[in-house]
C-alpha cells in the first residue's frame, strides 16, 4: 500500500507539484496539498469552510490540470487557501470538497500566487504500485 | 547544452537544421557560455515549435531563453495564416501581455536619498502587491467591457494618467480587435478586484538610478542621462489573462486534434489562425492585452500619487511601455515581399529598428525602447531596437535575465530576511509581504542580466542604451 504524500519537483522558472497515493483520488488530493505548499505551509491553513468543485475532461491528465486550475480559480475569487481535500472521480468527472479559510496575508505570508497549472511534465499514472499525479504550475 | 548539437553560424547564432517534423530551422542567439548554461529543454522546445503548421523562416530563442511551457521562455515564432499558420495560447503564456514600463521622474539620486525609506514605505502602502491583495477599483459589467476594449486609453479617460502617456505605449495604449465577449465570465470574475495590483512572483516596481549610459545619442532621445532616477513597473494582465490562458490551453488541445495537428507536447496546444477557436482566442487575448495596459496605467497613477506626496516637483512622464508575452499581427519583409504574420513572443520583447512607423515620432530615429528587467539586487537595462533585428528575429530581443536556479533551490539557499538586510546595507530598500517570496527571488537565483544584454547587442538584436540600478523595490 502506497503512503499518501506530496512533493515538489524542480522546474527552471517555476515549480512542479506531485501527489502520490494508493488511489487516483488520493494522488489528486495530495497534489492539491503540494499546490497549496507552493504558496504557504498548509499546516497554517484552518479547514473551516467547505467549497465544492466539479470538473470534467476527456482524459485523466486534462482532468488533473482542470482540478488544479479549479483550485487556483477558487483561491483567486474567494480569496481563500485550502488545506484538506476529498476527491471522487467517476467516468471522467471529478467531484471534490476543499476545506480552507480566507487568506490572511499577515499569518499565511503567501510566497507567491499561482497563475495556472500547465501541461508541462503533466502525468497521471500508476507507478510501482502507487498512483502519481503531477504537473508544473506557473507562478 | 552541448554545443556540438548546433551549426555555429556566428559567435552569437546557433542553428539546428530542419530534421524530423521540423518545417524550418531553429536558431538560438547567445554567446557560448550562455548556450552552454542553457537547459537541454530549450533545445527540445525550440525544435518542437519549428514543427508547428505555418511557421515561417525559423523558430527563434533569445539569449535569456530558458525552459518554458511548450515554447521556451525567450521564444519567437511567426505564422502565416495563408499557409495553415496557427495561434498558440501556450506560445503567448498565462500572463498575457506581461511587460515593463519605465517612467522618468525628473529627479536625481540626491533628491531621493533623504526620503528613500519613506518613498519605499509609501509605494508599498499604495501599490497592492502579493497574493490576496485587492485594488481600490472594482469594475461593474459595463466598465469591465470598456476596460477590455479601451486598455490604457480607458484608464486615462477615467483620470488615471495623462493623454500624453498613450503615445508612449505599444499600440497607442489600446489593442485593436479585442473581443470582450470572448472573455469568459470566470476570467472577468477573477479580475473583478485585481485592477491596479502588482501581482507576485517576478513582478516588481522599482525606483532606479541610471548608473551608465552606453549610447548618448539614443539616451538623449529617450530623455535619459547618468544619475537620473526612473521607475520601472513589471506586471501583466493579472487573473484575467491567467484564466484566458488556462481555458484556451485546454480548448486548443482539443482543437489541434480536430484539425489533425500532431502536438509533440500538449503545452504547444494551438489552433489554425483561420478557425473558430483561433479567432476566438485572438479576440480574448487582445482584450487581455488591454487589461495589462490598463493595469500598468493605473499602477503608474498610484506611483505618481506616491511621489507627489513626498517629492512634489517630480513629474514622472512615461518613457515607454513594452509587452513581452503576446501574439501580434505584423508586416515583415521576406524575400523582398511584405508578409502579414502572427508573431508570437513568449518572454521576448518587440524591438523595431529606427524609422519604423509604429514607434512614436519623438523616439522613431532611435529605435523602439526595449526594457529589460534584471533581478532586484543587480540592475536592469534600457536598449533600443535595431534594423538588423528585422531580418534576424522578426524585430525581437530578450526580456530579462532568466532564472539560474529553481524557486525551490533558492528558498533552500537563502532566507528572505537575510536578502532584505544585505540589500538594505547596499542602499536598496525591499518591501514585500512575503520573506519566502523574497528568498525565491533572491538576486543569486537569476542569471547575470549583463551577459544576456551583451549577447543581445552582439547578436545585433538591440543596442545597449543605459543601465539602471535599484534604490527601492516593491515585490509581490
Amino acid at each position: 500500500m502506497a503512503t499518501a504524500r506530496w512533493e515538489h519537483f524542480a522546474h527552471e522558472a517555476d515549480m512542479g507539484v506531485r501527489g502520490i497515493g494508493a488511489t487516483k483520488e488520493e494522488a489528486f488530493a495530495q497534489a492539491a496539498l503540494a499546490l497549496m505548499a507552493v504558496i504557504t505551509d498548509p499546516v497554517t491553513v484552518a479547514a473551516n469552510e467547505a467549497v465544492t468543485i466539479e470538473c470534467q475532461a476527456p482524459d485523466d491528465e486534462l482532468l488533473f490540470a482542470d482540478w488544479l486550475n479549479a483550485l487556483v480559480y477558487e483561491m483567486a475569487t474567494r480569496k481563500m487557501l485550502f488545506s484538506r481535500f476529498e476527491v471522487r472521480i467517476a467516468n471522467g468527472a471529478l467531484t471534490a470538497t476543499a476545506w480552507g479559510e480566507r487568506t490572511d496575508p499577515a499569518r499565511h505570508r503567501p510566497a507567491v500566487e499561482i497563475k495556472g497549472a500547465t501541461y508541462t511534465a503533466l502525468k497521471v499514472a500508476r507507478e510501482n504500485g502507487a498512483w502519481v499525479a503531477q504537473t508544473v504550475v506557473d507562478v | 547544452m552541448d554545443i556540438g548539437q548546433f551549426i555555429r553560424r556566428s559567435e552569437y547564432e546557433w542553428e539546428i537544421a530542419p530534421r524530423g517534423a521540423m518545417r524550418v530551422p531553429a536558431i538560438i542567439y547567445a554567446n557560448e557560455p550562455l548556450i552552454r548554461a542553457m537547459d537541454q529543454k530549450v533545445y527540445e522546445q525550440v525544435v518542437n515549435v519549428a514543427a508547428l503548421p505555418g511557421i515561417v523562416k525559423a523558430s527563434y530563442a533569445m539569449p535569456d531563453a530558458h525552459w518554458g511551457y511548450g515554447f521556451p521562455i525567450g521564444g519567437v515564432a511567426a505564422f502565416d495564416p495563408d499557409q495553415g499558420g496557427v495561434v498558440s495560447a501556450g506560445g503567448v503564456g498565462f500572463d498575457i501581455s506581461c511587460g515593463v514600463r519605465c517612467l522618468h521622474t525628473g529627479l536625481v539620486k540626491d533628491d531621493i536619498l533623504p526620503v528613500q525609506k519613506a518613498l519605499a514605505d509609501i509605494l508599498y502602502h499604495k501599490i497592492p502587491a502579493g497574493l490576496g491583495s485587492t485594488g481600490a477599483i472594482h469594475l461593474n459589467v459595463a466598465e469591465m467591457e470598456a476596460m477590455l476594449t479601451g486598455g490604457a486609453r480607458w484608464a486615462v479617460e477615467r483620470g488615471w494618467g495623462e493623454p500624453a502617456d498613450l503615445e508612449r505605449i505599444e499600440e497607442g495604449g489600446q489593442m485593436k480587435g479585442a473581443k470582450p465577449d470572448n472573455v469568459s465570465e470566470h476570467a472577468k470574475k477573477r479580475q473583478r478586484d485585481e485592477m491596479g495590483t502588482l501581482g507576485s512572483g517576478n513582478h516588481y516596481l522599482e525606483v532606479q538610478e541610471v548608473t551608465a549610459v552606453f549610447d548618448r545619442t539614443i539616451a538623449d532621445t529617450f530623455g535619459l542621462k547618468r544619475g537620473d532616477i526612473v521607475v520601472m513597473i513589471h506586471c501583466g494582465s493579472r487573473g484575467l489573462g491567467h484564466q484566458i490562458g488556462t481555458e484556451f490551453l485546454k480548448r486548443m488541445v482539443i482543437a489541434a486534434e480536430q484539425h489533425g495537428i500532431t502536438l509533440p507536447d500538449r503545452e504547444l496546444a494551438c489552433a489554425p489562425i483561420n478557425s473558430d477557436v483561433g479567432e476566438e482566442y485572438l479576440g480574448a487575448m487582445r482584450a487581455a492585452i488591454n487589461c495589462a495596459l490598463a493595469n500598468r496605467q493605473i499602477l503608474t497613477h498610484l506611483v505618481r500619487e506616491s511621489f507627489a506626496h513626498l517629492l512634489p516637483k517630480a513629474k514622472l512622464p512615461l518613457i515607454y511601455d513594452v509587452s513581452h508575452n503576446t501574439c501580434k499581427v505584423e508586416d515583415h519583409v521576406m524575400d523582398g515581399k511584405p508578409r502579414r504574420l502572427y508573431v508570437h513572443r513568449k518572454g521576448a520583447t518587440r524591438a523595431f529598428g529606427p524609422g519604423h512607423p509604429d514607434i512614436p515620432e519623438a523616439l522613431r530615429s532611435a529605435g523602439q525602447p526595449v526594457l529589460i528587467g534584471g533581478s532586484m539586487g543587480t540592475g536592469s537595462y534600457v536598449l533600443a531596437g535595431t534594423k538588423e533585428a528585422e531580418t534576424r528575429s522578426f524585430s525581437s530581443a530578450c526580456h530579462g535575465a532568466g532564472r539560474a536556479m529553481s524557486r525551490h533551490q533558492a528558498f533552500r539557499t537563502w532566507k528572505g530576511r537575510q536578502v532584505i538586510d544585505e540589500l538594505a546595507a547596499r542602499g536598496i530598500y525591499i518591501r514585500s509581504p512575503s520573506s519566502r517570496g523574497v528568498a525565491e527571488e533572491a538576486p543569486g537565483a537569476y542569471k547575470d542580466v549583463s551577459a544576456v544584454v551583451d549577447a543581445a547587442e552582439q547578436a545585433g538584436l538591440a543596442r545597449k542604451v543605459a543601465r539602471v540600478e535599484p534604490l527601492v523595490c516593491v515585490k509581490g
